[in-house]
């Protein structure tokens, strides 16, 4: 339960820190397995509603390859600042989240990575988008993938 | 989360040393610890790193209309945020006092010094101004949050650029990075704060206390001073009641202290502009060295070892020689072996099953792996049916009853091509296994 130095992909970086398996506040407090938490926090002014989504998408992912049934009534509190953002924030969120279970040795059933991609308006699809690129493009999709099967998490 | 509280025994251990002026982490009273100061890939973000403590600043910039008393000035705002990653008892959404106490601080510090030229701020008087805004995060709390976060302050600020602005009349032209070379804010002096902890009163000071050393102290005493030696802020709390001469000295230890951690600045603002003009990489991703993939590594702390032969040559010779070690495993019933006796003798019986384990000792079926109470018991099952006089129990053991669960009935799913004899063999090994374990508590 330490912080982490950051996950650069290119420019952007995310700086992971987590605690637990530790004590819980009661309302919180699940019966059969841990409770994890969240926290997105951004450079630049406080925490919004673009956050808090980022904050159930990443709680899910990692609550799937999370052995959550190993520590029951406990909380895990996963904090992600970002350092720098030029581009695919959320996947660079992922692979710092997964780092961080990974170093705090919490029981994991895979790891799991996070990619990016942009489809821009000609079609092609760019891996790993800047931010300019992100602004221009169609759609931007991002993906977690497990190790164990391939199957895509989020 | 909640913190855990500090212990009375490491309360009163940190006490006694600060009376004999020894610190935890072997600095003198007055040294302050390292200081590193890294840049990002934008203009005014850094991270600072005061010791393990690390705060990372973040300075931006808007258009805004200005406030209504003041026409022609920009506006300055400050945010210090303690990042839950920080310390465990950090929560978010809490405005605790300690976070109140630091906004504070640092808006004194950095606004009521008017170290920065808000004039020039000004774009279209009474419309339009630039707003400054400066985040602080507290990445990691080791003590002494106020004079990282004031470093990271000044040097974000001093690193920042704002877009240039030209105004034509009524038109005001706003010009991105890329048109113009943005232009650095107009920065008067650095003030730049020290803190200084005492303990007992007053009658001991320590500069840069971390964080256990904040744990214990009595009170706090934060001077904010530039390099000019003029005295910004000055702050004492926690209830103590300082001498003047005490307040004395410890402006004068600030005045040497902030020059050099001015000096330390300017030289890490020039490498960055020379990094950024040769075109060299910048940012985070470089500053960050690759061999640390977790953040935390002791250095290797030299020991003092002069006097380690004399001590212990005389704790040998004190203590008495060990007494005699048993080595023979002596089974009670399934599941339950015993090394040494208690008082009375081993039987004749054991000479023999010694031989038969010396002579299995290399058999070891994959049974032996698990280290797992219920398969020995199960082994032992088995070979109780098979050869009779392998165990040895003791009829009338002097030892206390030894209560022995019954175990289930495993599936033996992996010793489908295990014969009996391997079994003894396993057996026999578990037991020489838990005797080396044993003998080497």
């Amino acid at each position: 339960d330490r912080p982490l130095p950051s996950l650069p992909s290119g420019d952007t970086s995310v700086l992971a820190g987590l605690y637990g398996p530790a004590e819980v506040k009661g309302s919180k407090e699940l019966p059969d397995r841990a409770a994890l938490e969240v926290l997105l926090r951004p450079k630049v002014g406080l925490p919004g509603v673009t956050e808090r989504s980022r904050e159930q998408l990443l709680r899910q992912t990692c609550e799937a390859v999370l052995l959550g049934g190993l520590h029951p009534r406990t909380a895990i509190t996963l904090v992600l600042q970002v350092l720098s953002d030029a581009g695919s924030l959320l996947s660079c969120c992922l692979n710092a989240a997964c780092m961080g279970l990974l170093d705090a040795g919490l029981p994991l059933s895979s790891l799991f990575c996070g990619v990016t991609c942009a489809l821009d308006p000609n079609g092609v699809i760019v891996l790993d988008p800047t931010t300019r690129q992100e602004q221009e493009a169609r759609a931007v999709l991002t993906f977690a993938i497990d190790s164990a099967e391939r199957k895509v998490l989020m | 989360m909640k913190a855990t509280p500090l212990s009375n025994c490491e309360r009163r251990f940190l006490l006694r040393a600060i009376e004999e002026r020894k610190r935890l982490d072997g600095r003198q009273c007055y040294d302050y610890r390292n200081v590193r100061i890294s840049f990002g890939a934008d203009y005014g973000c850094c991270i600072v790193e005061l010791g393990k403590t690390r705060v990372l600043a973040q300075v931006s910039c808007e258009l805004v209309p200005p406030k209504p008393n003041r026409p022609t000035e920009g506006i300055l705002f400050f945010n210090l945020e303690l990042s839950p990653m920080a310390a465990p008892g950090f929560e978010p959404g809490r405005q605790s006092e300690l976070l109140v106490k630091l906004n504070r601080l640092i808006e004194r510090c950095l606004r009521n010094s008017k170290c920065i030229d808000t004039e020039s701020l000004c774009v279209v008087a009474g419309e339009k101004v630039w707003q400054i805004r400066l985040d602080l995060h507290l990445l990691n709390h080791d003590g002494n949050i106020i004079d990282a976060a004031s470093i990271a302050g000044i040097v974000a600020l001093c690193h920042f650029r704002r877009p240039d602005v030209s105004v034509q009349g009524e038109e005001v032209t706003v010009y991105t990075p890329e048109e113009r070379d943005p232009v650095p804010l107009s920065i008067h002096h650095m003030p730049i704060c020290v803190s200084f902890a005492f303990f007992q009163q007053g009658t001991y000071l320590l500069v840069d206390p971390s964080e256990r050393e904040e744990c214990v102290m009595d009170g706090l005493l934060v001077i904010a001073m530039n390099k000019h030696r003029e005295i910004c802020t000055i702050q004492s709390s926690g209830g103590i009641m300082l001498v003047k001469d005490q307040v004395l000295r410890c402006s004068k230890i600030t005045a040497v202290k902030v020059a050099e951690i001015t000096e330390l600045i300017q030289k890490a603002l020039e490498n960055d502009q020379k990094v950024r003009k040769e075109g060299g990489k910048f940012g985070f991703a470089e500053s960050i060295p690759n061999q640390k993939i977790t953040a935390f590594k002791m250095e290797s702390a030299a020991v003092d070892t002069n006097n380690v032969e004399e001590q212990a040559e005389e704790i040998i010779t004190k203590a008495d020689p060990p007494s005699e070690v048993f080595a023979k495993p002596i089974l009670h019933t399934p599941g339950t072996a015993q090394i040494g006796e208690g008082i009375e003798n081993s039987w004749g019986d054991l000479e023999e099953s010694e031989r038969e384990e010396a002579a299995e000792e290399e058999g070891e079926s994959e049974a032996t792996a698990f280290e797992c109470q219920k398969m020995e018991t199960e082994d032992t099952s088995t070979t109780r049916e098979t050869k009779k006089h392998e165990p040895i129990v003791l009829s009338d053991s002097e030892e206390e009853e030894v209560v022995i669960l019954e175990p289930p009935a495993l599936p033996r799913k992996t010793r489908t091509q295990t014969n009996s004899k391997q079994e003894t063999a396993s057996k026999k090994a578990f037991n020489k296994r838990r005797k080396k374990k044993r003998a080497a508590y």
